[in-house]
């Protein structure tokens, strides 16, 4: 069969070539289009020639893999793939824009714009990781954003899906991937562990708020592997107004062990959406790298990094759910807060990644929605935060695995909801509602929250009262049974 | 055309009834069968009238090495699988017996290959049991995608064009692509005697127009497969090992 030549107007499977966009060390990108697609479509082709890195192909194959199983907006759509035996290609939505790459003439970026970048980034990888996809190569040119804000993760061919073969695995004796992004872990030949990418996050935050890489950019085994031992200079140490806070975000998702760092891209999500209820430790503060002693100790008889079995990405991020539960603190709820304290205090037991979000919800009247705080109700939300903190300290949870929260709201139940959504919420607790006036008029909260969230919902009844004698049940106006 | 595979039956009715369902079920239009019909189970009789039945309805079969004990004595086994063997040769009528010694050690259909264990040497019935063997395996023929059985132990090998291996434990229930840039090698579970630890059947999936194999776990009455080992005097720890997969 004739070689295809790739050039503008020439057709492929039905799809027509327009401009090339990008030629690469791997692959070439071409502007395509087809009759029946209406969204701008990109084609990439693989540099498969005599003399190419076998890297090109495999990666090539991981991606032809991988892409159409992808789904969600953090992500190119995936419209058809090509094999090897004639043209391979994988045709992929076009996000319009530039990828963050483009931003790094701009560094150091204000801290809260640093952070809004990484929690966009951090939501996506979220939703990858619930994929079972690792993405193994998270750097600025690997980011795009939608015209609605949400980042869109690209170039899959490092990647590891945990449910599909590992072409990578066996395939190269050297780690492959960007070096100044490249976890610790993986130069040990780690390619299962999702917390990789939360190490390459750490490396891109730390850049676009020092402007400097916290690992250089050796590219050299040696160069690479002193992240195994050595830490990078704090953020403080370079810029003394560097927020504590941000400084906890960065040098957790930078420990060498994986173990320190957040337990899934969700939690660090967490965090770096309410910086304010960040539990600042030593990290926070710290204006040195680690003594000499104890980098030795760590490169010449530490070990930090033993070999490990294989992980289940699925387990590992069931095993480290975020939790909300909802918190009535009006009169009367005071049994029914205990009982969900038992219930959240059951699940936490058995998750110790698992982290605790307690919420309530502070209702705001319908004429009054576009007040501005006034001290009052300052003060009530204090209160309230106060009220939650207190509820929770019998479950005795490290403060880094605990938050409150005060949602204003005229709905409950949306407010509920919509927080568990921007904060992918995986699980909530809620009490079921007594019989009160608001609930008969408007329905019940819990049963708002059970019938529409998208994460599992628990509701917590108060344990059964003292059973009626038979055939003598109180008439239908006077149960005082929640509905649910 | 979506194809449903099978190995190691090792007459155990209860699991490759389930599977025969649960393949109908998935959409299987065609039914290959990878050998060792007979053997540690309590079925011999119904298991390969079934065979039978399919292969005259166009499935493929190959031989296994049980398949070939029951009427030669020339094959070495353990003193357990030799017991269940005798039994089974008795069992069995003169018809049975010769449509499992006819059956071929290998079936080529298309870019695919059918064969029991290692391709390499069909009639050695060398275990696959890590990437190195199932280079070998590979190397031997020129087919895309080949199908074995003989370990109880699902598997899933690839080799690319320079030669590198990769290996895998495939995930009950996903699809997986075999690309068509490299060549594969699919070790099925076991239907009747899975020992990789899950006690549920095993049997595969693979739809030759997306080239997407899937490995399938089915849950069937182990009780009466046990039962049934037992009454009929074979020795013991066949039954009790269908119980954890073992």
């Amino acid at each position: 069969m004739a070689k295809f030549v790739v050039q503008p107007g020439a057709e492929l499977d039905g799809f027509t070539f327009g401009e090339c966009v990008h030629r690469g060390g791997m692959a070439t990108l071409w502007s395509v289009s087809r009759a029946d697609i209406t969204a701008p479509l990109l084609m990439k082709i693989p540099r498969v020639s005599e003399g190419e890195d076998p890297a090109a192909i495999v990666s090539f194959e991981m991606e032809q893999m991988i892409l159409p199983k992808l789904k969600g907006i953090h992500v190119p759509h995936c419209y058809a793939t090509g094999d090897f035996a004639h043209q391979a290609y994988v045709v992929i939505e076009r996000i319009p824009g530039a990828t963050l790459y483009s931003r790094l003439s701009d560094l150091p970026l204000p801290y809260g714009e640093a952070r809004a970048i990484a929690l966009k980034i951090a939501t996506a990888l979220s939703d990858l990781h619930r994929q079972n996809v690792i993405h193994h190569d998270i750097k600025p040119s690997s980011v795009l954003f939608r015209p609605s804000g949400e980042a869109v993760l690209i170039d899959f061919g490092l990647s590891h899906h945990n449910q599909l073969p590992d072409l990578l695995q066996e395939e190269f004796r050297v780690p492959y991937g960007t070096a100044p992004y490249m976890a610790p872990e993986r130069l040990l030949g780690v390619r299962d562990d999702p917390r990789s990418d939360l190490f390459s996050l750490g490396v891109l935050l730390y850049f676009f708020t020092t402007g400097v890489r916290p690992f250089g950019e050796s590219e050299t085994m040696a160069g690479m592997r002193r992240r195994l031992w050595r830490d990078p200079y704090p953020p403080r140490q370079l810029k003394p107004d560097y927020p504590p806070w941000l400084q906890e975000i960065v040098l957790r998702c930078l420990e060498i062990d994986p173990v320190w760092r957040y337990p899934t891209a969700s939690q660090s999500a967490f965090e770096l959406a309410h910086p304010d209820q960040i539990k600042l430790t030593a990290r926070a503060e710290r204006t040195r790298r680690d003594p000499l002693s104890t980098v030795w100790r760590r490169r010449f008889n530490g070990n930090l990094i033993e070999p490990r079995g294989k992980s289940a990405v699925a387990t590992q991020l069931a095993a480290s759910p975020i939790v909300a539960v909802a918190i009535d603190v009006t009169e009367g709820s005071s049994e029914l807060n205990d009982a969900l304290r038992v219930t959240v205090g059951r699940i936490l037991k058995t998750l110790p990644s698992a982290r605790l979000a307690c919420l309530n919800v502070l209702k705001l009247g319908r004429v009054t929605i576009d007040r501005t705080l006034d001290d009052e109700g300052n003060n009530k939300h204090v209160g309230r935060l106060v009220t939650l903190k207190h509820w929770a300290s019998p479950l005795k949870l490290d403060e880094s695995r605990l938050t409150a929260h005060v949602l204003e709201a005229v709905d409950p139940a949306g407010a509920i909801l919509e927080f568990a959504e921007a904060n992918q919420i995986d699980h909530i607790v809620i009490g079921a509602g007594q019989n009160s006036f608001p609930r008969s008029l408007l329905g019940s909260t819990s049963a708002k929250v059970a019938t529409e969230a998208s994460c599992t919902v628990t509701v917590v009844r108060l344990p059964r009262q003292a059973t009626p004698p038979r055939g003598r049940e109180p008439p239908p106006d006077d149960r005082s049974i929640p509905i649910l | 055309m979506r194809l449903a595979l099978f190995a190691d039956i090792h007459a155990n009715r209860q699991a490759f009834a389930a599977c025969l369902e649960a393949a109908r079920a998935n959409g299987a239009e065609r039914f290959v069968c990878l050998g060792d019909y007979v053997g540690y189970g309590a079925d011999p009789e119904w298991t390969v009238e079934t065979v039978m039945g399919l292969v005259e309805q166009g499935a493929l079969a190959v031989r296994g090495n049980h398949d070939t004990a029951v009427s030669s004595s020339a094959e070495s086994m353990n003193a357990e699988a030799q017991a269940a063997i005798e039994w089974t040769r008795g069992r069995l009528s003169a018809p049975e017996r010769r449509f499992l010694s006819e059956l071929p050690l290998t079936r080529q259909e298309d870019d695919r290959l059918y064969v029991h264990s290692d391709a390499s040497q069909p009639a050695r019935w060398r275990y696959i049991r890590s990437a190195a063997d199932a280079g070998r395996s590979l190397i031997a023929t020129d087919a895309h995608v080949t199908f074995c059985g003989h370990i109880h132990r699902p598997a899933l090998y690839s080799m690319s064009v320079t030669g590198k291996m990769t290996s895998f434990i495939p995930i009950s229930g996903v699809r997986v692509p075999l690309l068509p840039g490299r060549r594969w090698l699919a070790v099925l579970g076991s239907v009747g005697q899975p020992r990789d630890g899950d006690p549920a059947a095993c049997f595969a999936m693979f739809d030759t127009v997306s080239r997407e194999i899937t490995y399938c776990r089915v849950a069937y009455d182990v009780d009466t497969a046990a039962a049934c080992i037992r009454e009929n005097g074979l020795p013991s720890s066949l039954a009790d090992r269908l119980f954890v997969g073992r």
